[in-house]
């Protein structure tokens, strides 16, 4: 079938008709439909890492560990919670409007789309969809072309586990997205680079659609010079899992670069050499343990960002890249020359700068001088550089002491700040994305305030001006006439 | 003489891209010092608006009657009082606000602990409109110095009186090293909006919230904005109709003669009902305002005659001829229009199109009540929606079925004052919220924070993969304990 403007039109139309419906507002419905979603990732574990496996060569433990396990947990604990999340929250209403009651309720959006990133194609389709589902919205997905064995298993998979009137996939490039762009929508969930995040809000605001935007950055990691030498080697261990472990480094919250003091460089060096070896083989390419290179443009780009004499020379492990399996080794650059492209842009691979300072405080200036990322790592057992560390530095987020197991604590907000976008998810953070919170107040005809109407007196002015203030006792000595005026 | 007017219309004039940017960078400059993050600093501001209003009162209420003859109880009860509650609300939740909420964490991170912290955005823009230009300028001033932003606030030209005041007072009161005001219009609005603002947070119409929101996209700055929208009442019958009928009132003509963006817009109501309703608005409407509305002092004027004339459009409308039944009085030289009432207009007219914000009060009615909903939900969504009714399935209904930012039942514009309620738009009339913790909120970023320790490392997160790694790992995500248990000993 052929994805145009007319095509898109009439599908978001048929999806608007069915939200009015009000299908979509039951619990019944949102539970089926989270139950639905958890037997289709239960039933097609294989299948979702066969497709991981073809389109970025994900070993099967990353893609449970990053993916798929991810996924049933976030589906499990939002099947847990949704009733409670559409319960309408109470809000005290003063006094002085007595009888009245307060509340916000929360609303779908509507009709709502998503646009899901490459490097975790099913985990950024499905968790936003989890949240949309949640809040009882429609949504029409559309995932990233350059993962095309995962976008064509959400393509032909969901379909026959969800509600087809209610969540539809749409598969395509650059063209179909600017197609959907041009329809109206309630809510755009946006996954990717700034650049198109830029597109895509240009888009949302003709029609004042809002949005959510996750993008990237260079995310730092400070490692501190731990007197433990088991603690630096525990520290040094989750810098290799959490820089090469999600995707060969092509993730948002993946470390981009390290900060270290001069003094311990040369050891961290030595430390990183040894545990990359222990965990991917003398040949990782062999190994099969670490993701390829999603395609041959972020190939490219990686190896012309070694290309720059002085961070070729600045190499010193690793550097080799093999074009036919679009695979690059891990590799460890020490100080390469700050106004490279290495360092200016996101990385997004599978290339680690260490950064050298002389005291570990320096830290701060160096991120503080960058825009700001998704996310700041910091190996440190010093209270007062953690405390500068948060209250110095802005970030999506701050980890202490581990990468990347912030992604799964679902009572944290996860999203950017800055360039690394607005906007959060996660747990109820991903019901009220997609969600209007609507107050509202009930009043009863009985029990009038007369001074709230004209004509005007000194002394409805005065009763107003107590009103305001809640100060009940002055209201009823102004009542009585007791009070005096100013 | 001469030297010095030239030297001001330079000054007016260099207020370009270029100016914008050099007050921005200062801003930036000042923001990094860390001087607005002390909670010092923020209550000395709050305090300062305070001694602002405390001392100035007077001058306010001129300047509000100089641009919209608003009457002085409306100033200071709508204007000044309710700004001054806000700003002691936030006085006295401040620490609270900046306190780091702490939160659980769950199996799978332990040990661990967590917590989210507010930090301020950085240099926020806050433009606002006409209206109520002193509340809607400083209410989410309130929300970005709590929450330790610096900041530039940009008053409606449209109420140049209210707008110079401000930038007077402001400039006075407050520190001008982290807070200025900038006057001026569309040019100088534009040359801001070309800036990195970390946030905008607008109020005024969807037109120009479109070009807010994608000037804002150049540089993916999220937005706040406050709208507009037709707000309808839907009336019932069998209620306390005096008191439905003086609560819409204040709420329509009371509230800036009926130009806010929570006014009441049109009315629904029955066709069996809709003469008790004309008959008893027409009583009390006279006992409000006297036999002679237009020259009545409790109502503000209309405030420029582009707005005179747009208003006067939707009278001359030849679909809405004959149906006027009160009111309808002009007078262009002092840009009064008086309180108006049209009944059984007809849905296609130009006054139902469009948002009023003005004195009309258009009355559509229905046969069943029941069809005002799809009357409601067949236009876009509105900031406020109002109903008066005694029956509770039709106030369930209508709170399940009517999307707008806020509902009030039995009651007019009166959640705006109650600052526990989100107070926003939906759709075409806004996104986001403010008031009380919302704007503190809506000025900060919430950082997620996790703190692990070195105790404890789960060798399943590592290569080289095992089958075993691999079912431990199913538990630990998975998060049950048993769960794990079974994992480790292989009976997964």
């Amino acid at each position: 079938m052929e994805i145009n403007g007319e095509f898109l039109e009439e599908s978001v139309r048929e999806l608007r008709q069915y939200f009015r419906s009000g299908s979509t507002r039951s619990v019944t419905w949102r539970k089926n439909q989270l139950t639905a979603l958890l037997d289709l990732v239960h039933k097609n574990e294989d299948a979702i890492s066969e497709s991981l496996y073809q389109d970025l060569g994900k070993h099967p433990v990353e893609a449970f560990r990053d993916e798929i396990g991810a996924i049933g947990k976030s589906a499990t604990y939002s099947l847990s919670c949704v009733e409670k999340w559409m319960a309408p929250k109470k809000s005290d209403i003063p006094l002085l409007f007595f009888p009245a009651k307060g509340e916000v309720l929360a609303e779908a959006l509507g009709v709502v789309l998503i646009f899901s990133s490459w490097n975790f194609p099913i985990m950024l389709a499905l968790d936003p969809l989890i949240g949309a589902i949640a809040a009882g919205n429609v949504v029409v997905i559309k995932p990233s072309e350059q993962a095309p064995a995962c976008s064509s298993f959400l393509a032909n998979t969901i379909p026959r586990y969800l509600d087809s009137n209610a969540i539809r996939v749409i598969e395509g490039g650059a063209a179909v997205s600017q197609q959907l762009l041009l329809q109206k929508w309630d809510k755009i969930f946006f996954t990717g680079s700034p650049r198109v995040a830029r597109f895509v809000m240009s888009a949302a605001a003709k029609n004042l659609t809002p949005v959510t935007l996750e993008l990237g950055g260079k995310c730092p990691a400070i490692l501190d010079s731990l007197t433990n030498p088991s603690d630096f080697k525990l520290a040094v261990k989750r810098i290799v899992g959490g820089k090469w472990g999600p995707c060969s480094g092509q993730a948002c919250i993946g470390i981009d670069y390290v900060l270290v003091e001069e003094k311990v460089s040369s050891h961290l060096v030595e430390l990183l050499k040894k545990i990359v070896r222990r965990f991917y083989g003398d040949n990782p390419l062999e190994s099969k343990v670490i993701s390829r290179i999603v395609n041959k443009q972020n190939f490219t780009r990686l190896c012309n960002l070694l290309k720059d004499p002085l961070v070729a020379a600045s190499i010193v492990h690793g550097g080799s890249v093999e074009e036919k399996h679009l695979f690059i080794e891990p590799t460890i650059l020490l100080d390469p020359p700050l106004d490279a492209d290495v360092m200016t842009e996101e990385i997004f691979g599978p290339l680690l700068p260490i950064i050298t300072v002389n005291k570990i405080g320096e830290s701060i200036e160096f991120i503080n001088s960058r825009p700001k990322p998704l996310a700041i790592y910091a190996f440190t057992k010093d209270e007062t550089l953690k405390r500068r560390i948060l209250t110095e530095t802005s970030s999506g987020s701050v980890t202490f002491n581990d990468t990347m197991v912030q992604f799964l604590c679902d009572t944290l907000p996860f999203g950017g700040v800055g360039q690394s976008g607005f906007g959060r998810y996660h747990g109820k953070y991903s019901f009220d994305t997609f969600s209007h919170e609507k107050a509202v107040m009930h009043r009863s005809l009985c029990l009038e305030i007369e001074p709230r109407y004209p004509p005007w007196s000194k002394f409805k002015l005065e009763f107003l001006r107590l009103a305001y203030k809640l100060n009940y006792f002055g209201l009823l000595l102004h009542i009585l006439g007791l009070k005096r005026y100013k | 003489m001469s030297s010095s007017t030239n030297a001001d219309e330079k000054k007016k004039e260099s207020f370009n891209a270029e100016a914008a940017s050099l007050l921005v960078n200062n801003l930036r400059a000042t923001f990094a010092s860390g001087t607005t993050r002390s909670y010092e600093w923020r209550a000395s501001q709050l305090k300062a608006l305070i001694k602002l209003c405390d001392a100035h009162e007077q001058q306010i209420i001129d300047a509000l009657y100089s641009d919209l003859a608003k009457p002085p109880l409306e100033t200071v009860a709508y204007e000044i009082a309710m700004f001054k509650n806000s700003c002691k609300a936030a006085l006295k939740e401040l620490k609270r606000w900046m306190t780091s909420e702490k939160v659980k964490t769950s199996i799978a991170t332990f040990p661990s602990t967590a917590e989210i912290v507010s930090e301020p955005l950085g240099v926020v823009l806050v433009i606002s409109a006409w209206n109520y230009p002193f509340l809607l300028s400083l209410e989410p001033v309130i929300g970005a110095i709590a929450a330790g932003n610096a900041l530039v606030l940009k008053p409606s030209e449209i109420a140049p009186a209210t707008s110079s005041l401000l930038a007077k007072l402001l400039g006075e009161y407050l520190d001008n090293s982290c807070i200025r005001v900038v006057e001026g219009a569309v040019d100088e609005t534009s040359a801001l909006l070309q800036q990195k603002w970390d946030k905008i947070f607008y109020t005024g119409n969807g037109r120009v919230g479109r070009i807010v929101m994608a000037a804002a996209a150049k540089h993916l700055t999220p937005v706040v904005l406050e709208l507009g929208g037709k707000s309808p009442v839907v009336v019932d019958s069998n209620i306390d109709l005096k008191v439905a009928t003086r609560r819409i009132i204040a709420g329509k003509w009371g509230c800036n003669n009926g130009q806010a963006c929570v006014s009441p817009d049109y009315i629904i109501t029955t066709k069996d009902y809709a003469p008790k309703l004309v008959d008893s608005l027409k009583a009390e409407l006279e006992k409000f305002y006297g036999k002679n509305p237009l020259e009545s002092k409790d109502l503000s004027r209309i405030v420029n005659s582009n707005h005179f004339g747009r208003l006067t459009k939707f009278l001359d409308d030849e679909k809405v001829s004959g149906k006027i039944v009160f009111g309808g009085e002009k007078d262009e030289s002092k840009l009064r229009i008086s309180p108006t009432i049209l009944l059984d207009i007809p849905r296609n007219s130009l006054i139902m199109r469009e948002e009023i914000f003005g004195p009309l009060l258009p009355i559509m009615t229905v046969d069943k009540l029941e069809e005002s909903f799809d009357v409601i939900n067949s236009g876009t969504k509105p900031l406020a929606a109002y109903l008066f009714t005694i029956n509770n399935r039709l106030k369930e209904q209508f709170v399940m079925n009517i999307s707008a930012g806020g509902l009030v039942v039995n009651d007019t514009a009166l959640h705006l004052a109650v600052n526990t309620l989100p107070f926003g738009g939906v759709g075409e009339s806004g996104v986001g919220a403010y008031h009380g913790k919302f704007s503190f909120d809506a000025f900060s970023h919430k950082k997620a924070v996790l703190y692990r320790s070195f105790l404890g490392d789960a060798p399943v997160r590592y290569p080289p993969y095992t089958n075993i790694k691999m079912r431990l790992l199913k538990a630990l995500v998975g998060g049950g304990l048993l769960g794990i248990i079974r994992a480790l000993f292989g009976l997964s």
